[in-house]
């Protein structure tokens, strides 16, 4: 297996609250090998989009702990200069909703051409330019010229999706970091622009991190998948091997509310609903709503422990009684 | 966008004859009598002189009558003749613009500038001592009267401490520039003539810093708080994902966008001025439109006062215009609709 190009090591992210810090994120560990998947999948508050800001840097006033090494470079803690470098040309981010996430008064080919001038101060404005039209043809834009001197609303969501795309690759980043990318289009658009990202990663050899809370998403897109919960990993594996046997009862829940064609069964919700990371229920998080729950679920938080080819944070299923 | 400034031109002189006609019901419903700038207070006894002064001046006709007189020579562009400096207003108001643009142009870059410029460091540096240094000076200068100001100022730099020179363009025995563009700090460089162009800028300084403060103070706040917003936005989180410099991300992609307020306060800001001006030329001296308006105001001028009126009210139009084809020239979800 080739080296990880970045990996998480026991991120703690809180920010200040009226009552004193709150985590988010408690302990998230990850890593992403080079022109490898990972699917990060939660709910809502999960901490999924915090773990991936925080390892960029992009979360001023929050206190962030633990570690994230591009390359072997520490990214907690270093310098804006030196994070800045690494942004948006060692590692691209997306952002969910494309009608915000672009500037209103730029040609989408002006905020293009800057994420290249922004990494390479020699580049001139006319080659940035020339370059930022040859990047929305590679992410499938028709007429790329002449969408290059739009402005981002006169394009429609998938198309604004695949702008952020073409600027997230434009320095040829190792590792592309997908935040929620088809959570705001039509469901015809999401699979177009998720073609587009796995073309992309195929081409051109970049690492993906797919965040997201479908799980539909997730097929086809991701070689191993990690399930969050309430700030921690929960479960992390293949993508095959957890979709068919899910190990963490939650993971089993989340699998179980999505409606399927093969199954003559209605998809079961789980109960409940997540908690706040304001007040973490005590001992494991998932307990109130776990239907495996025993009273020693109450107590510790499990941590991962090696089931099979995954890992699985749940005390009961990883008990030797349990398999 | 052509049609769009074709359309808002057209309807201008619908509007100055709207501004025209109430100026004119006001003036005449004035309970005075211009009579007295007219003949002179010792005359206003004497039949004959009286008659004779109205009917040179047409006040014996009925008021419907002058209204229809003024608005037809009105547009052979005739604006009449003052009562009291006796010569055609149209003269006189071109006399006294340059001066007035001259002050007003000053007061606006400068107060725009400064603060734009304070509102930018205000909002980088939150709560730090120059926001709160940006903060006292926008409250006083947004709450100061522009006479006020302009006394003490004169007081201290002129009268106490000698700095700057005192009231008027340029100093009393001082040889005007000959005129070109009646600004006096451009055609004293056009004339090559160094002395008189740093004595313009001298003169100029007081009171474009007394008129344009008020605006410093609205726009440095409003600057600060709407960039603040935009440094929220989605699209500088974007911006610094992608590794744009934080200087890039706040001039390039947050600035333009948190201006789009400031414009439209800058252009309100110019009625501001107007009225600011009139205050500014009268302690200062300054021989313009704004000194002109309060003379003619206070002897019942009818023709001054109204081209006066209609001068502020074709400033106020094209500002207006101006404002939101800049706004268009910025947003280009403007520019479609």
């Amino acid at each position: 297996m080739p080296e990880p190009v970045l990996v998480v090591d026991d991120l703690h992210v809180s920010f200040r609250g009226p009552d004193g810090p709150v985590p988010v994120v408690r302990g998230v560990s990850f890593e992403v090998h080079e022109g490898g998947s990972l699917a990060v999948v939660g709910e809502s508050g999960s901490g999924k989009t915090v773990s991936m800001l925080a390892v960029l840097g992009l979360l001023p006033g929050a206190t962030v702990r633990g570690s994230a090494r591009y390359r072997g470079t520490e990214l907690l803690g270093a310098s804006q200069a030196r994070l800045r470098a690494v942004r948006g040309a060692h590692l691209g981010m997306i952002f969910q909703d494309p009608m915000t996430s672009l500037n209103p008064v730029l040609t989408v080919g002006r905020q293009i051409a800057g994420v290249l001038r922004a990494h390479d101060r020699r580049l001139r404005s006319a080659a940035a330019r020339a370059r930022a039209v040859e990047l929305l043809d590679l992410v499938s834009i028709p007429q790329p010229d002449r969408r290059a001197r739009a402005y981002p609303h006169e394009l429609s969501g998938g198309m604004r999706q695949r702008v952020m795309i073409a600027m997230a690759v434009a320095n040829r980043p190792d590792v592309l970091i997908a935040d929620e990318p088809t959570t705001a289009l039509d469901v015809t658009v999401q699979a177009q622009i998720l073609d587009v990202v796995t073309r992309l990663r195929r081409e051109q050899g970049i690492g993906l991190v797919l965040i997201t809370h479908d799980l539909g998403v997730v097929a086809g897109n991701a070689d191993r998948v990690a399930i969050m919960y309430a700030g921690r990993v929960v479960e992390d594996g293949p993508m095959t091997a957890t979709f068919a046997s899910p190990g963490h009862p939650y993971t089993r829940g989340l699998l179980a509310s999505l409606p399927r064609l093969d199954r003559r069964r209605d998809p079961v919700p789980i109960g409940g609903a997540p908690p706040s990371p304001s007040s973490w229920p005590t001992g494991c998080p998932f307990h109130p709503r776990c239907p495996l729950a025993v009273d020693a679920c109450r107590e510790a938080e499990p941590d991962l422990v090696a089931l099979g080819d995954a890992r699985v944070a749940c005390s009961v299923v990883a008990a030797p009684s349990h398999r | 966008m052509r049609r769009y400034v074709l359309r808002r031109v057209a309807i201008m002189p619908l509007l100055l004859l709207g501004i025209v006609t109430m100026v004119f019901a006001v003036t005449r419903l004035t309970p005075a009598n211009p009579l007295v700038t007219i003949v002179g207070e010792r005359n206003l006894g004497n039949r004959v002189v009286v008659d004779a002064a109205k009917r040179r001046w047409g006040l014996d006709r009925s008021v419907p009558v002058q209204y229809e007189r003024y608005v037809a020579n009105l547009t052979r562009g005739d604006l009449g003749t003052s009562f009291r400096t006796r010569q055609s207003v149209g003269r006189d108001l071109s006399d006294r613009l340059p001066a007035t643009l001259e002050l007003t142009l000053a007061a606006l870059v400068f107060g725009l500038v400064s603060g734009v410029g304070l509102g930018i460091v205000a909002a980088r540096r939150r709560d730090g001592w120059i926001d709160h240094l940006s903060r006292l000076f926008a409250l006083v200068g947004s709450s100061m009267p522009a006479f006020w100001a302009g006394l003490l100022l004169l007081y201290v730099f002129y009268s106490r401490l000698g700095w700057l020179p005192g009231p008027g363009r340029l100093d009393p025995r001082a040889v005007t520039p000959l005129r070109r563009t009646g600004f006096y700090t451009v055609d004293s460089l056009l004339a090559g003539d160094w002395n008189t162009f740093w004595a313009s800028v001298r003169h100029l300084a007081m009171p474009a810093f007394v008129l344009g403060w008020g605006i410093t103070g609205i726009v440095s706040r409003l600057t600060r708080a709407s960039l603040l917003d935009e440094l929220g936005a989605d699209y500088v989180r974007t911006a610094r994902a992608m590794g744009i410099s934080e200087r890039r991300v706040v001039a390039g992609h947050a600035l333009p966008n948190a201006l789009l307020p400031t414009i439209t306060i800058a252009g309100f800001s110019f009625a501001f001025l107007i009225t600011g001006a009139v205050l500014v030329e009268t302690v200062f001296s300054w021989n313009g439109v704004g000194s002109y308006a309060v003379d003619a105001a206070r002897s019942l001028d009818y023709p001054a006062i109204m081209g006066v009126s209609l001068l502020g009210g074709i400033a106020f139009l094209l500002t207006n215009l101006l404002t939101d084809l800049t706004y268009a020239l910025i947003d280009p979800r403007i520019r479609l609709s």
